[in-house]
């Protein structure tokens, strides 16, 4: 009963962030598609996962997509999609509807809460998984530094003046020293 | 037809995959596109979880889900970061626009 409201909520809420003309209106369903898949979660009974995804996917990615919009701003782009509507609508109707037909016959019984805990399945049975983890976030923490990374500001125009008159300066100051060896040569 | 709780998630995952892969198809904005593949991932993590809930191995499909989920946070944030890189550039989010090559 409740997955069913559930699912029909996520998946209106998911088509209206699709469809919605503004970006910030778009990350806040998204937000909520989060949110309920989060209660679903805890009523599969992945109760850690549910407390991660509420925290990451409803706050941190909506904090960040929203961060992204206010700087890039809301950009009005002509409705008309690379790929006719019609077209791209039965092509995902029919991998949908071809996916069903492979998927929706599994057999699936309720589920029977099992005894290993997350902490014992992560860190010993899958504690490859970790250092990927590690790894993955090492390397997005380097990537976005190199991608927010603001070109260096140019010298303002009074220092660089100064910079390059001093130079002349020294190099006035060479070719008098040096003239001055070869008079004393001579 | 009598669906049993967990056919009716399967379901769910079904529309959200739908519902992802129509938006990557149809977006031209570069953010709209990262949102419909953070809905893509959504319906692949309710996959997992279903799957660990059908076979009585919640622990393994949580500890896969988590993997899944670092992924999806750090290929999210570096979109954006592309993102805004791009719209600097070019002053576009478009993506039909994107090449600066094309004359």
């Amino acid at each position: 009963m409740w997955e069913t409201i559930l699912i029909f909520l996520m998946c209106s809420f998911a088509i209206q962030a699709i469809r919605a003309k503004r970006l910030l209106a778009s990350a806040l369903w998204l937000a909520g598609v989060s949110a309920l898949l989060s209660i679903l979660f805890y009523l599969l009974g992945a109760y850690q996962i549910a407390v991660i995804e509420l925290s990451i996917g409803a706050g941190l990615v909506t904090v960040l997509f929203v961060f992204a919009i206010s700087i890039a701003g809301e950009d009005a782009i002509g409705a008309r999609p690379l790929i006719p509507l019609p077209l791209a609508l039965g092509l995902v109707l029919l991998s949908i509807l071809l996916l069903a037909w492979f998927v929706l016959p599994a057999p699936l019984e309720e589920h029977v809460a099992d005894e290993a805990s997350l902490s014992t399945a992560l860190w010993e049975a899958r504690s490859l998984d970790v250092l990927l983890q590690i790894t993955l976030i090492f390397a997005g923490v380097l990537g976005l530094l190199g991608l927010m990374a603001e070109a260096k500001a140019p010298l303002e125009y009074p220092a660089a003046d100064e910079t390059s008159a001093q130079r002349d300066r020294e190099l006035e100051a060479l070719q008098r020293q040096s003239l001055g060896i070869e008079k004393e040569s001579t | 037809m009598n669906l049993s709780p967990l056919h009716i998630v399967l379901v769910g995952v079904l529309g959200l995959l739908g519902v992802g892969l129509y938006g990557l198809l149809v977006s031209r904005n570069l953010i709209k596109v990262l949102v419909a593949l953070q809905i893509l991932v959504k319906a692949a993590l309710l996959g997992f979880i279903l799957a660990g809930s059908a076979s009585q191995q919640i622990a393994v499909s949580q500890s896969l889900a988590l993997t899944v989920i670092v992924a999806d946070t750090v290929v999210a944030v570096i979109g954006m970061a592309l993102a805004v890189q791009i719209k600097r550039r070019l002053g576009t989010l478009d993506v039909g626009m994107l090449s600066s090559l094309k004359e």
